[in-house]
């Protein structure tokens, strides 16, 4: 149910997201969904990858600073409230979401979301319960 | 100029006379000095058995010094020389490695460091008819209640507004016409610079004098100062270990600050060989206070750099004057008045499980005020992937700091491998400010 995202910490640096990148680049890594949280001082960048594994280790040789963190991916119809409707159901249960962002590509005319929730269980629990499409590990990698 | 003085006979006593006093009091501190634990072990170990084997002031320089390491170590009672029940007030300021230093003092004491507190107020001309607005903090700081009882023994109308809240401050200024400010100069700078969104314009305020000092200040700051509020600034020297400020004064000339000979013995020596350097020659200041029995402190390496004048001054006054502080011969930061060693800072963060073992201290200014950024490195494997632990652990250090030095600094977490590696104290400590 749960899929592996990436936290990298970069410090508010000129062109460390460029290097990040380029790394995995040159490992040949797909980024397949992306976020940055920012703040005054650092940045934490949150990536889904095709290869997670691969790219923790090009991290850790690198010196990059990276996390492994479950998220869960859902599918969304991409209509108009297709993610209100999913966001009615977490709110009804009570599912805390700490934040959510896009993947940068759609497998057929749903569009693709990534949730970090403070409880990955319940909310999978949920979801499942309430038939929302979750995108499994290996269909990220096949993406 | 018409010279005031608080004691006239002793403030203009010869040097002879002042010589005198100071055998007569010295003996009578020895005498204090074998009652404590520290002391009553030093003393005999250099051959001095009793106060009877002080027979001349030369015999003060058998005496070893005393470092403010020795003060730590004696923490809490090894340097009290009477029963608790004799003590009227102690006085704590942070040690350099989290244990903290401690003065203490009986009422006779107290009496004497509020004269010579009254008498350095008096020698900048001010009196009964000023208002002093004591701007210094209040509590465990010495600069706070020394100056305001020295200042209630003179007869001014003291507001003792203590430091922090510029509003306020200037308020206070306006309404209860202040004469005369006790204040760090970097925050009288800072105060200056919030006047126009205040609306308080520099006309609705009585402001004459300003003592500045808890922090090392340049001519061209005092000059700035006094050309900013249209007022008088005399320089003023103390440390907590010798009672807090009081020590030595700028009296009405401002040429460089007057110690107090008849209270304390003043030595300027080389800080690497321990030997008496030439007068006008630039040295660390050695203290031996003379005015306090119930913790006796004898030759203690203040670490503050200056030198002594010995010509006279106009004033009249006999006591010799010292420049203004040019410098530490240690490695002590003064961050807005508050005394900071690296290695309290280090302390705190050693313990920081989130946090590795690289780390610099930027001290910086900030408009006129100090800015202490403290600099670490993330240790990744303690990394859980959300902005919120590092929020957390910023906010973690900064709060274990605060309890440490007093004063919160701004948090940097850096990526693993981007800080200077430690090959000696210099690296760790970046201090951008104006040098003296």
């Amino acid at each position: 149910m749960k899929i592996k995202q990436i936290s990298v910490f970069l410090e508010n640096r000129k062109g460390r997201l460029y290097d990040v990148c380029s790394l995995l680049g040159k490992n040949n890594i797909n980024i397949r969904a992306l976020n940055v949280a920012e703040t005054e001082s650092f940045g934490i960048l949150r990536i889904v990858v095709n290869k997670p594994e691969a790219a923790m280790d090009a991290f850790n040789e690198a010196g990059i600073v990276a996390r492994l963190t479950d998220v869960i991916a859902v599918e969304v119809e991409d209509k108009p409230g297709g993610l209100a409707d999913i966001l009615k159901v977490l709110s009804d249960e009570d599912v805390n979401i700490e934040y959510m962002y896009g993947f940068v590509e759609k497998s057929s005319d749903k569009a693709l979301m990534v949730f970090r929730f403070d409880d990955v269980e319940k909310a999978a629990e949920v979801l499942t319960k309430h038939n929302v499409k979750i995108v499994q590990e290996q269909g990220v990698r096949e993406l | 100029m018409e010279i005031r003085y608080w004691n006239k006979e002793v403030e203009t006593a010869s040097p002879e006379r002042i010589k005198e006093i100071q055998l007569e009091r010295l003996k009578k501190i020895v005498a204090a000095a074998f009652k404590t634990q520290f002391y009553s072990k030093r003393l005999p170990a250099v051959g001095i058995n009793s106060p009877d084997d002080i027979k001349s002031l030369d015999d003060l320089r058998r005496i070893p010094f005393t470092m403010k390491d020795d003060l730590r170590q004696s923490y809490p009672k090894g340097l009290l020389a009477v029963d608790t029940s004799e003590v009227v007030r102690i006085h704590t300021s942070s040690g350099t490695t989290g244990i903290p230093t401690v003065i203490y003092l009986s009422a006779n004491d107290l009496n004497a460091a509020t004269d010579l507190m009254a008498r350095s107020i008096t020698c900048t001309g001010a009196d009964k008819t000023d208002i002093l607005q004591n701007m210094m903090s209040y509590g465990m700081f010495t600069g706070g209640l020394c100056m305001h009882y020295g200042a209630e023994r003179v007869g001014m109308m003291v507001i003792p507004a203590a430091s922090g809240n510029t509003k306020r401050q200037v308020q206070l200024m306006k309404d209860f016409r202040t004469t005369v400010l006790h204040v760090t100069p970097s925050y009288l700078l800072h105060i200056h610079s919030k006047l126009p969104e205040l609306g308080i314009p520099l006309k609705d305020l009585a402001l004459k004098k300003a003592f500045i000092g808890a922090e090392p200040h340049s001519e061209n700051t005092r000059k700035k100062l006094e050309s900013l509020y249209n007022i008088d600034a005399y320089n003023s020297y103390g440390l907590s270990e010798m009672n807090g400020p009081g020590i030595a004064f700028e009296c009405q000339y401002k040429k460089d600050l007057h110690f107090w000979e008849d209270s304390y013995i003043v030595e300027i020596i080389n800080p690497k060989t321990g030997e008496l350097v030439k007068d006008g020659e630039q040295g660390e200041v050695v203290l031996t206070n003379l005015i306090r029995s119930a913790m006796p402190l004898m030759r203690y390496r203040t670490r503050d750099l200056a030198y002594l004048h010995t010509e006279p001054c106009e004033c009249g006054r006999t006591h010799r004057r010292m420049s203004r502080i040019m410098g530490r011969s240690d490695d002590m930061l003064i961050i807005n008045g508050v005394n900071v060693f690296p290695s309290q800072i280090e302390e705190v963060i050693m313990r920081v499980p989130e946090v590795g073992t690289n780390y610099q201290i930027l001290v910086e200014k900030q408009g006129a005020l100090d800015r202490l950024v403290v600099k670490v490195e993330l240790y990744p494997k303690m990394f859980l992937g959300e902005a919120k632990q590092i929020e957390q652990v910023k906010a973690r250090i900064s709060d274990e700091l605060k309890a440490s030095i007093t004063i919160k600094p701004a948090i940097e977490l850096h990526e693993q491998g981007t800080l200077p590696v430690s090959e000696g104290k210099a690296v760790r400590v970046v201090d951008t400010r104006e040098k003296l």
